[in-house]
């Protein structure tokens, strides 16, 4: 329909442009895939198709997580971030290539991409510098959950986040305290619940607000900023709404399906549908949850929208017929996103259309580093806009989506705003309720460290943090006479413990105990209580073939 | 008679007599006017005008309140550490104790990892039936996790008269337990009717925290409370109560010393969780500025865990906190040590030894900063000095209480006297005193300790041994009567009968673990070897996609 020599050129003439900070009546003319000119009366060139756009609004869109760019693209949404994730064991860099791989030749719109971090030995820090310094990537995400797997200790979180701060990324988490997980799956199994409903039966809010809140402490301490993917419930959003009232660098992602619908439907009889909402953190079957969720979005509490579009057929769902902990997590929401928001935060009140742009695609590219190549209508920036109708009304479906899953979790929702027109990469993608979208057009879109939304605060404290300790004299007073643990000389991090208040086995040497914590037995120490023995001093007891440590010779 | 029986067990006469009249008798729940007159260590008689025998010895209350006496939940005397014990001994504690007003304490039997627990409790046993001048109960410290310990945990509650149990979150490589270890004990005590106790700090964090102060040089007891800021206590309480939740078990959190751990348990307790907090005397009354003093052994003497807030707004929060019933329970943590055993740690702070006093001080100390300003009343402070203590150790009313058939231990408390805390004069053998210096308003005047005075006119008339070991039952009302059975049900539906999609590798036949996982984003990977190793096998990526079969369905296996 239109010509393939106009489609690099195109002129919006009469929209309204909506950013997140104002909003102003211009013309827009874009011409290789960048917006050159904004304004009244533009001098453009002859040929130029163009878009009468009156009454409509035109804005930006940058999508967060997962693959599905024409059902994105179809939603409005015109650029995605998609998570890497690497086997545990497997080369970040190779898993970066391989993924890479397949979104450039899949890509309808320009991607970026996450990198999780699945596992953590010190080795790993060169490939992050390498991703962060030569391939754009400047977040990566840890597991506090899927134990034995993904999931990370807090030790190693704290050495991830460090890692993560000093290169100028943003560390962004699955907030579920996978231990209890764990405890509570095999709980519920052993209760004979093996449907959906022990998805979120074995998932509490709570677990995912203490993940949540551990994080946070651990962001706080390391000094590094922190992005929570997935807030599902009123809790977590809790508490970081808390956290950020403290000061702490926070961000909190609510996605499509924790703002559109709630979690009474694991309940449902009907298997398949049960099964079509599992993901993690699960829904709350609080069904007041979107609505809370909406609010704190509107006031700024949480900033970022997702959709951790991850849908599987039912086919694949059914792995886990028999235990709900084997079914495939993942829902849809990458198409209805945009619209969801529209009707439930801007048609109610709760938020105005700039702050709209800002949850939807700004403030994503700020805290990504792309603004305001992405996520702003602007002279310069990316020509990926939308005209987007605020009277458009239509009904979610599975059947009219552009999801290939049989199911939607948003099933029947009516919702008010939608796309009339997409342009992406200076093409126009969506018009008159028709897809033309070319595989393999998305653009690996890179990123650079330390982005200014979120590092100035960062680097301000850097500064004050310096921590300096109190000059006093030498203590020349007495020294119990006890047999004291020499130090050991490298102060290798997380092993040095402060004994405190232990009826302390004087040569024990905690310094190497902390490579086996399980299945320590009392006889473990013998052979190093006899080494360090050397150590006491004479008038500890020499004649004593023992510790003068009570506990352990009752046994004898 | 009321002399140091330096030798073998005092037995209580039948001539045991006292009665305290013209008192103002005030418990936790109301304050009336009545003469007290007990016999045998409990009070047989409440009321005016009581017909007792003749000859009996009575003290004249002159309308000063009575009290029951204080127990001090939280004490580590004669504790052994690194071959040496902490300076006061159960004697020398306990004679502290009384002498503020506190007339049982309950003092933590601490395992060493791999040992016996039930040889540990008999130990303690030993030591404190030899020296302790007042009635005891011991909570005893679940250090390592396995079978054998579940086994004693459960003697330790049916035979041996033990309800409460301390699990810790920090010391890493030591003490810490895994959040699972956390879940399994909390599962065990709510099932058993015990009740948790946490030393909650976040163990990991400190460590690393540890680990950077001293490579940055900070080698002095700052280092302490720098390594360990109180967003790690503020995390592990809420970890605590998460898990706690999730058990369905009572939790109770020792040495509250900070204002964000504080209000997590308050958030907690209004969205109903079964929760206790236990600020001590130290957080109570002092705060944590003093690690940065110039004086090396003044500094370490602050050192406990959690440290001293250096909020200086922090005691007076906690009071208000405990005034309002948010924090229910207070202890003192004594753990003297003296300046030579602090120096143990004079290179690097993470070998100073923890803990500090404040057995002495607790009574006045709350009095002073909590009734005396207004925050709390008579009744209150009753309630979180010695009350709420008896309620869930499940020996109310035998204990916390002035009512007939109660034990006679009770305070004549003297609202007008003021003295000045000073190690000078303070009853523990260690040389500094946290509090030095503190002018306190109210004290005990008369102390009575089963049914006998030990305190009179300033004079401490104490006598080792004479304390017994109190058994405490498990399932206090306190806490179990809102400790309720969830039931969980599952949905009655017909049998999937749909096509599944084809999952490459071989199921481990045994479901059982808790490694099972459902992996996000990848429909095909073999969790449950994989659970196996940390690494498994690399398998390229590329063979995800083999697991969706072309056709998506070839695969269809008919299930029921």
């Amino acid at each position: 329909m239109y010509n393939s020599l106009t489609l690099d050129r195109l002129l919006i003439k009469g929209a309204k442009i909506v950013n997140d900070d104002q909003s102003f009546c211009a013309d827009v003319y874009m011409e290789d895939g960048v917006i050159k000119q904004i304004g009244e009366n533009l001098i453009v060139p002859g040929g130029v198709k163009t878009i009468d756009a009156h009454g409509h609004r035109g804005m930006t869109s940058a999508d967060d997580f997962y693959h599905g760019t024409k059902a994105a693209l179809a939603g409005g949404t015109t650029m995605i971030i998609d998570h890497v994730v690497p086997e545990p064991g497997a080369s970040l860099l190779s898993s970066f290539e391989q993924w890479r791989e397949w979104a450039d030749s899949k890509s309808c719109c320009d991607y970026s991409l996450h990198m999780d971090i699945t596992e953590w030995h010190r080795g790993l820090q060169d490939e992050m510098e390498t991703l962060v310094k030569d391939h754009g990537v400047n977040s990566f995400l840890v597991y506090l959950v899927y134990k034995d797997l993904f999931q990370l200790t807090d030790s190693q979180v704290y050495e991830v986040f460090s890692v993560i701060r000093d290169l100028g990324a943003i560390a962004q988490v699955h907030a579920e305290n996978g231990d209890i997980v764990a405890e509570e799956q095999r709980r519920i199994l052993s209760q004979g619940i093996t449907g959906p409903e022990g998805h979120v039966l074995s998932r509490p809010e709570e677990v995912e607000a203490e993940a949540v809140n551990r994080s946070v402490t651990v962001a706080n301490q390391t000094n590094c900023p922190l992005y929570v993917t997935k807030v599902m419930s009123k809790s977590a959003a809790d508490v970081i709404a808390q956290a950020r009232k403290r000061g702490t660098v926070v961000y909190g992602e609510p996605i499509s399906a924790s703002l559109g619908t709630d979690g009474s439907h694991y309940w449902s009889k009907n298997w398949a549908k049960a099964a079509a909402f599992v993901t993690s953190p699960p829904l709350s079957p609080d069904p007041t949850t979107p609505d809370y969720l909406n609010s704190l979005l509107s006031c700024g509490d949480l900033q970022v929208t997702g959709s951790a579009h991850c849908p599987f057929n039912t086919s694949q769902r059914a792995v886990g017929k028999d235990d709900f902990t084997l079914i495939p997590e993942g829902v849809n929401g990458t198409e209805e996103r945009l619209a969801l928001i529209w009707d439930k935060c801007v048609v109610t009140g709760k938020m105005d259309e700039n702050q709209f742009v800002a949850v939807t695609s700004t403030n994503a590219a700020k805290i990504f580093n792309l603004y305001p190549r992405k996520g702003r209508i602007a002279v310069g920036s990316d020509a990926d806009l939308v005209l987007w109708d605020p009277d458009l009304t239509h009904i979610i479906s599975a059947k009219s989506h552009n999801s290939t899953v049989e199911y939607n979790i948003f099933e029947g929702t009516e919702v008010r705003g939608g796309p009339l027109v997409v342009i992406s990469q200076g093409k126009i993608v969506l018009e008159e309720g028709t897809l033309h979208v070319t595989e393999g057009t998305g653009r690996y879109v890179p990123r650079k460290p330390f982005p200014d939304y979120v590092y100035k605060r960062i680097k301000a404290r850097s500064r004050l943090a310096e921590l300096r300790g109190v000059p006093r004299g030498l203590y020349d007073g007495p020294v119990c006479d006890v047999t004291v643990t020499p130090k050991v000389m490298t102060p290798v991090s997380s092993t040095k413990t402060s004994p405190a208040k232990q009826p302390n086995q004087p040569s024990r040497n905690l310094h190497q105990s902390g490579f086996s914590l399980s299945g320590a037995q009392i006889d473990d120490n013998i052979p190093r209580r006899n080494t360090s023995r050397v150590v006491a001093p004479p008038g500890a007891g020499p004649t004593s073939p023992r510790d003068p440590v009570p506990f352990c010779s009752l046994r004898a | 008679n009321h002399g140091n029986a330096a030798s073998g067990k005092y037995r209580i006469s039948c001539s045991e007599r006292l009665l305290i009249k013209g008192g103002r008798i005030v418990n936790d729940d109301q304050s009336f006017h009545a003469d007290i007159y007990m016999e045998d260590g409990h009070i047989k008689q409440i009321g005016d005008n009581l017909i007792v025998p003749g000859g009996v010895k009575t003290v004249e209350a002159n309308g000063k309140m009575v009290i029951p006496g204080g127990i001090d939940i939280h004490t580590h005397l004669q504790m052994p550490y690194r071959g040496t014990t902490t300076v006061d001994d159960f004697g020398q504690g306990t004679k502290a104790a009384l002498a503020g007003g506190t007339t049982m304490i309950v003092d933590h039997v601490i395992p060493e990892p791999g040992c016996s627990l039930v040889a540990a409790f008999d130990q303690w046993r030993q030591w404190a039936d030899e020296k302790s001048c007042c009635d005891y109960s011991l909570h005893v410290d679940i250090t390592h996790w396995n079978d054998s310990v579940q086994q004693e945990v459960e003697a330790l509650i049916k035979e041996k008269g033990v309800n409460s149990f301390q699990v810790y979150m920090a010391y890493k490589d030591y003490y810490q337990m895994t959040n699972s270890e956390l879940y399994e004990v909390f599962t065990f005590l709510g099932e058993r009717g015990g009740i948790a106790q946490v030393h909650a700090e976040n163990g990991e964090i400190i460590a690393e925290e540890q680990a950077r102060m001293l490579q940055m040089g900070i080698t002095g007891p700052e280092g302490h409370v720098l390594s360990r800021p109180e967003e790690l206590e503020a995390e592990a309480v809420f970890r605590a109560v998460t898990i706690a939740s999730q058990t369905n078990c009572p939790l109770y959190v020792t040495r509250v010393m900070s204002k964000s751990a504080a209000d997590i348990i308050s958030l907690a307790r209004k969205k109903g969780n079964v929760v206790f907090g236990e600020p001590i005397a130290a957080s109570l009354g002092t705060d944590g500025t003093h690690y940065w003093s110039k004086n090396w052994a003044k500094a370490a003497s602050f050192v406990t865990s959690p440290p001293l807030s250096p909020d200086p707004t922090t005691p007076d929060y906690l009071h208000t906190l405990l005034s309002s019933g948010d924090l229910s329970i207070t202890g003192s943590a004594h753990c003297t040590f003296s300046v030579a055993q602090k120096a143990i740690g004079k290179d690097d702070f993470t070998q100073i030894p923890e803990g500090v006093n404040g057995v002495e001080e607790r009574m006045a100390l709350i009095w002073d900063k909590a009734v005396t300003t207004g925050k709390m009343d008579e009744n209150m402070f009753v309630a979180v000095t010695s009350t709420n203590a008896a309620k869930i150790l499940n020996l109310y009313p035998r204990k916390g209480r002035i009512a007939v058939g109660s034990d006679a231990d009770l305070v004549i408390w003297d609202t007008d006297a003021v003295r000045t805390v000073t190690a000078k004069t303070h009853n523990s053998a260690a040389e500094y005193n946290i509090f030095e210096g503190l002018e306190l308003r109210g004290a005990p005047q008369v102390v009575v300790c089963q049914g006998k005075i030990v305190l009179e006119d300033g004079n401490l008339h104490t006598s080792s041994g004479v304390g017994r070991f109190i058994p405490c039952s498990p399932y206090p009302d306190f806490a179990y009567k809102r400790i309720k059975l969830a039931v969980l049900k599952a949905v009655p539906r017909g049998m999937y009968d749909g096509p599944v999609s084809e999952y490459s590798l071989s199921r481990g036949g045994t479901p059982s673990a808790s490694a099972r996982n459902s992996p996000t984003k990848q429909p095909v990977r073999n969790l449950h070897q994989s659970r196996h190793s940390r690494r498994p096998p690399i398998r390229p990526a590329a063979g995800r996609r083999i697991t969706v079969p072309p056709g998506g369905r070839s695969n269809i296996t008919s299930l029921s």
